[in-house]
C-alpha cells in the first residue's frame, strides 16, 4: 500500500500520512486536488466504497477538516483523505456525481456546520433539524447549555397538587370537611 | 385471466424532464401526496415518508428524518471518555451493543491499549447475542408486514429469551453497558453456558418453524418475491452494506474481510445471494440467524474459563488522549458500523460520527427504490432493508 501512497503522495502532494493499521492510512490533500484524487481512486485504485464523509471544527486554526473514507474492496484497505478549508468561507467542491450518497453527507454537514458544496442536490432542504434560524449546531462555538438554558428555562410549570387531596376536592368538595381523614 | 387487473401502461405518469427531474402537478387531480409516518404502524421507527401517488403506485418519494434527533454527537463533545459510553450506546436501540465496541475500540486504539484474550472471548459472544436478537425481530418481522403476526409473537418470545442471557450477564436488557474501554465488566455468571444451550435449542426449532410457516407460505412469497429488486450496480453507488448487499451477491462481511477479536478463530463464511428482492434479503438474514447460533456455540466450546477480562486503564476521570483520529467498523445485523473519532489531546473526543447502513440505505436508496413500488409494499421495503432513523440523526 505504501507504493500506492508514494504514487499518489508526487501527483497528489499528500502529507500528514500515517500508517495508523496495516490496512488504513490516512492522508491529507489540498482542498484543490481532493476530487480529482478520489475520483482516481474510485476509478483506477478500485476504492469503489465510499464509507463516510466527516467534518471536524478545528476552531482554534480557523479550519474545517474534511475527511473522505474510501474503502477497497478486493485490497481490503482504507484510505482517509483529509482535507483542510477556511471556516470562515466555508464552501467545497461537490462529489456527489462519484457516489451518490455523498449528497446526503453533503446535506447534512450544510445543516450542522454550515459548509457550503455548490450544486449539491437538495442542500438547503432541511435535513435533520426543521425551521432552524440559529448557527449551524455543530459548530464548536454554539453553546448548548446556553442555548438550553434559553429555549427549554425557565419556563411555566404547573402547579402541583397531590393527587389524593386534589381529586377528593374535586368531587366531594362539600363532604371534604367532614371527612374523618381531615379531622385528623 | 390475471387475478388482478394491472394497467402497465405507464405513459400517463409523469416524465422526468430533459434535466432527469420530475415535476409533479398536484393541481391535475390525477396524483394524490401522502404522508406515511412519523407515527405510523407502516414505518421503521420514527421517520416520514413523503410519497406521490398516481393510483396506488408511488412516482416519487422523500424520506424525512429529525423526530428522533439528539444531538448525542455534539453531547459526546462535552464528556469525559467514560461518560461518552452512555450516550454513544443509545444511538441505536436496536443493536446497543455495536456501538459499545466500536466506540471503546476507539478509544482502546488511541489510547494504546491492548485488551486482554478473555474480554476479546466476550466481547465476540455479546456481539454475537446482539445480533441474533435483532435477527429475531427482524425476521418473523418481515413476515408480519404481509399480515403473517405469529411469527413475530414467536420471534419476540425467542428475542426474550435472549434479552433473559443479557439481563444476568449484564444487569441490563436492552443497554447493556457491559464493555468498557479496556475490556469488559465481568466473566460469565455460572451455569450461563448451560442456559444459553437451553436457549438455543429453543430458537433450533424456532427457525424451523419460521421456514415452515413464513417462506413457504404462498402470500408471503407472492407479496415478496420479485418485489423491490435492488439493482448490483446500486450497491457501491449507495454505499449498501450488510445483508443487503450480500443478497445481491456481494461477499461483504466485515467479520471476514477485516476480522477483529476473536473472529478470525471461528469457522463461517459470509451468506450470498444473487437476486436481492424482499424475499432473499429476508432469507439471508434467516440464514445469518442460524449462523449467529452456531458461532454463539463455537464460541462458548472454544473460550477460556477464566483469565484477565480488563486492561489497566488511566484514571478515566482523568483521562487525556493523545491528538489522533480511528476509525472502527464492525458488522452489525444491518451490516457495517463504524464510528469515527477524533481526538485533540484532551479528556474529551474533539468529534464523533457514527456510520450507520440506514444513513445511506433508508435515505437515497429508499427513495429510488420506492418509485414505481405500491403503496401496500411500503413497510416490507423499509423492513427488508432494515431501517432505523436514530442512526441517520444521532
Amino acid at each position: 500500500m505504501k507504493d500506492l501512497i508514494n504514487k499518489l503522495s508526487k501527483a497528489y502532494e499528500l502529507s500528514d500520512v500515517v500508517y495508523q493499521r496495516p490496512n488504513f492510512t490516512y492522508a491529507t490533500a489540498n482542498k484543490e486536488n481532493v476530487i480529482s484524487l478520489i475520483t482516481q481512486l474510485r476509478d483506477l485504485e478500485g476504492f469503489s466504497h465510499f464509507v463516510l464523509l466527516s467534518c471536524v471544527d478545528w476552531i482554534e486554526d480557523n479550519i474545517f477538516q474534511l475527511s473522505y473514507i474510501l474503502n477497497n474492496p478486493t485490497q481490503k484497505y482504507d484510505l482517509a483523505i483529509r482535507c483542510m478549508i477556511d471556516r470562515k468561507e466555508a464552501t467545497m467542491t461537490s462529489a456527489h456525481h462519484l457516489w451518490e450518497q455523498i449528497a446526503t453527507y453533503q446535506r447534512e454537514l450544510k445543516e450542522m456546520y454550515g459548509i457550503e458544496f455548490p450544486d449539491s442536490p437538495r442542500l438547503n432542504e432541511d435535513f435533520i433539524l426543521e425551521g432552524w434560524d440559529d448557527i449551524p449546531p455543530m459548530r464548536r462555538e454554539f453553546d448548548t447549555k446556553k442555548f438550553s438554558e434559553e429555549t427549554f428555562f425557565p419556563r411555566e410549570r404547573p402547579q402541583s397538587n397531590d393527587p389524593a387531596t386534589y381529586m377528593k376536592n374535586k368531587m366531594h368538595p362539600d363532604e371534604w370537611d367532614n371527612t374523618p381523614s381531615s379531622k385528623g | 385471466m390475471s387475478l388482478f387487473n394491472i394497467d402497465t401502461d405507464r405513459s400517463k405518469y409523469p416524465q422526468p424532464g430533459e434535466d432527469g427531474k420530475l415535476v409533479v402537478d398536484l393541481d391535475s387531480h390525477k396524483y394524490v401526496k401522502l404522508w406515511q409516518g412519523p407515527n405510523h404502524p407502516g414505518v421503521t421507527g420514527n421517520m416520514a415518508l413523503e410519497l406521490t401517488l398516481a393510483g396506488d403506485e408511488i412516482v416519487q418519494a422523500k424520506t424525512h428524518v429529525g423526530y428522533l434527533h439528539r444531538g448525542f454527537e455534539k453531547l459526546i463533545e462535552r464528556r469525559l471518555f467514560i461518560q461518552g459510553m452512555q450516550t454513544s450506546i443509545r444511538m441505536c436501540v436496536a443493536e446497543p451493543d455495536t456501538n459499545e465496541y466500536v466506540y471503546c475500540q476507539c478509544v482502546e486504539e488511541l489510547s494504546g491499549i491492548e485488551i486482554p484474550e478473555m474480554a476479546k472471548w466476550i466481547r465476540t459472544l455479546v456481539l454475537e447475542m446482539s445480533r441474533l436478537q435483532s435477527f429475531l425481530r427482524v425476521v418473523p418481522g418481515q413476515g408480519g408486514t404481509t399480515g403473517l403476526g405469529i411469527g413475530v409473537q414467536w420471534g419476540m418470545y425467542m428475542r426474550e429469551l435472549i434479552l433473559d442471557r443479557f439481563e444476568e450477564l449484564t444487569g441490563g436488557r436492552i443497554y447493556h453497558m457491559y464493555f468498557t474501554p479496556g475490556g469488559v465488566r465481568g466473566l460469565l455468571p455460572d451455569g450461563f453456558k448451560k442456559r444459553m444451550e437451553e436457549s438455543l435449542i429453543e430458537i433450533d426449532d424456532f427457525v424451523k418453524r419460521i421456514d415452515d410457516v413464513m417462506y413457504s407460505n404462498a402470500v408471503f412469497k407472492k407479496r415478496t418475491v420479485d418485489v423491490a429488486v435492488l439493482d448490483p450496480r446500486w450497491v457501491d453507488k449507495y454505499g449498501i452494506v450488510g445483508p443487503v448487499a450480500r443478497s445481491a451477491g456481494f461477499k461483504r462481511d466485515v467479520r471476514k474481510d477485516y476480522p477483529y477479536l476473536i473472529y478470525n478463530q471461528l469457522d463461517f463464511e459470509a451468506i450470498i445471494m444473487n437476486h436481492s428482492d424482499i424475499y432473499n434479503r429476508s432469507r439471508v438474514r434467516w440464514y445469518e440467524l442460524q449462523q449467529s447460533v452456531d458461532l454463539i456455540r463455537q464460541i462458548m466450546a472454544k473460550m477460556p474459563d477464566k483469565g484477565d477480562f480488563k486492561a489497566p486503564t488511566p484514571n478515566v476521570l482523568h483521562w487525556e488522549i493523545p491528538k489522533g483520529e480511528a476509525y472502527v467498523r464492525a458488522e452489525s445485523s444491518r451490516g457495517e458500523y463504524g464510528l469515527y473519532m477524533v481526538t485533540d489531546g484532551s479528556d474529551k473526543p474533539r468529534r464523533v460520527n457514527l456510520r450507520g447502513p440506514s444513513y445511506t440505505q433508508a435515505v437515497c436508496l429508499l427513495e429510488d427504490m420506492l418509485v414505481g413500488a405500491n403503496i401496500a409494499d411500503v413497510h416490507s421495503i423499509m423492513v427488508s432493508l432494515q431501517t432505523c432513523p436514530p442512526e441517520i440523526e444521532r
